[in-house]
């Protein structure tokens, strides 16, 4: 499994500096990695959306997965940038039309992510988006659901790895780009 | 002359007098009846001007009835995204109304005003700010609560966002009583924010959501009389 870090791109470091560290959020002891600050700067935002676009735009891909909600703010620019069509993967009953789901170990329990029936076919090329891997579940879910249908899942993207947490195993062999990592 | 039928479009169908935004774009994309509407159109004038891609995208948007209950026929918009064409067309247009009018923020509302506000913010220079439901941003926040039809409910903003001063636009992908962008006005205007418009995809007129609005000026690519 190839480790594609944009290392050497010099917009990197920008984006980096953008994300916000929030101690103890969601609970004690999570340093929790806040994307909304990339957002609030133009130039940082739009260098992340391009290092994905310029990375996937040749790769014919016809269908970029967001996963609700912070992939929904990365996947749309991607998806129509590149040409592909935008399909979001949400939380169980916020789809209104049919669905299948998936479902996925949290720390405590389960949650199910769905998406809608019809919105990928077999022999579509996709590209999973989320703005974080941690333990890579929710990816694994994502994976799994467009498998089902027959896609082809091209690659796993996103803003920011957690590599202690070692999701990235967890990708059922597909690879994964990310541009920051948090240790 | 097309200018002159715009602002008496503009008048008719905002009721608000003022113009916040001068135009340009002498084909500043109208009101189309949705076509996804079960019930027939009634108020389409002749007078209306039709951006040539709002019929497209109009047709892109799939109703699902009874959903979340009984009664509701759900503006699904997923559809729209699935459509290329359609969803570029769509940012598109709001990029073009928007696009060099010193907008310095796009706000986005949980979670469909996500996937249209972003590609708007990029393609302006903007940045984009999330309103969220309670609990979702880490970090300090500012909260406003609106009224749901049982109960109540809020959104939040991160605290130093948005600075007094900027304008903003406000996104949804429907405008549907009001309820929502009425809070998300009034949490941008308590930082001191001066809110040009309000732009969603779709209006269901007889919920009467404009009216929950005061001065700010709705701008929308689709209705349906469908609610």
């Amino acid at each position: 499994m190839s480790r594609n870090k944009q290392e050497e791109d010099p917009r990197i470091n920008g984006i980096k500096t953008k994300i916000r560290v929030v101690p103890d959020f969601p609970k004690k002891g999570i340093m929790f990695q806040d994307i909304t600050t990339v957002l609030l700067d133009p130039k940082a935002f739009k260098d992340t959306i391009d290092l994905f676009v310029e990375r996937y735009r040749d790769k014919n891909i016809s269908v970029v997965a967001g996963i609700e909600a912070r992939g929904f703010l990365f996947g749309p620019p991607i998806a129509l940038a590149i040409g592909a069509k935008f399909v979001p993967l949400r939380k169980p009953k916020k789809l209104p039309g049919e669905t299948i789901f998936e479902e996925y170990e949290l720390e405590y329990g389960n949650d199910r992510l769905e998406m809608h029936v019809g919105a990928v076919e077999a022999g579509d090329r996709a590209l999973v988006v989320d703005d974080l891997i941690a333990t890579g579940g929710t990816l694994c879910a994502a994976i799994n659901l467009l498998e089902r249908v027959g896609a082809e899942v091209v690659e796993c993207a996103c803003v920011i790895e957690l590599p202690e947490l070692k999701g990235r195993q967890r990708l059922k062999g597909k690879p994964l780009c990310m541009l920051v990592e948090y240790r | 002359m097309l200018f002159l039928l715009y602002i008496l479009l503009l008048s008719l169908c905002h009721r608000a007098p003022a113009i916040r935004l001068p135009s340009n774009n002498s084909k500043t994309p109208f009101l189309l009846r949705s076509k996804a509407s079960r019930d027939s159109e009634t108020m389409a004038t002749k007078e209306d001007v039709q951006d040539p891609r709002i019929p497209k995208i109009a047709s892109s948007i799939r109703v699902i009835p009874d959903f979340p209950k009984p009664g509701i026929m759900f503006q699904d918009i997923t559809t729209l995204l699935l459509d290329t064409e359609a969803f570029k067309d769509t940012i598109d247009i709001f990029v073009e109304r928007y696009k060099g009018k010193g907008i310095s923020v796009v706000a986005g509302v949980e979670a469909r005003g996500f996937i249209f506000g972003p590609p708007i913010a990029l393609a302006i220079g903007a940045k984009f700010v999330p309103l969220r439901k309670p609990k979702k941003l880490p970090g300090k926040v500012i909260s406003e609560e609106y009224s749901l039809e049982y109960g109540t409910d809020k959104i939040e903003m991160h605290v130093g966002a948005v600075e007094p001063g900027e304008r903003a636009i406000i996104i949804d992908d429907l405008i549907a009583t009001g309820g929502t962008l009425a809070a998300a006005i009034r949490l941008l205007e308590r930082v001191g924010v001066t809110i040009a418009e309000c732009a969603c995809v779709i209006e269901l007129p007889v919920l009467k959501g404009r009216e929950k609005l005061g001065e700010t000026p709705l701008f929308i690519l689709v209705t349906s009389d469908a609610a």
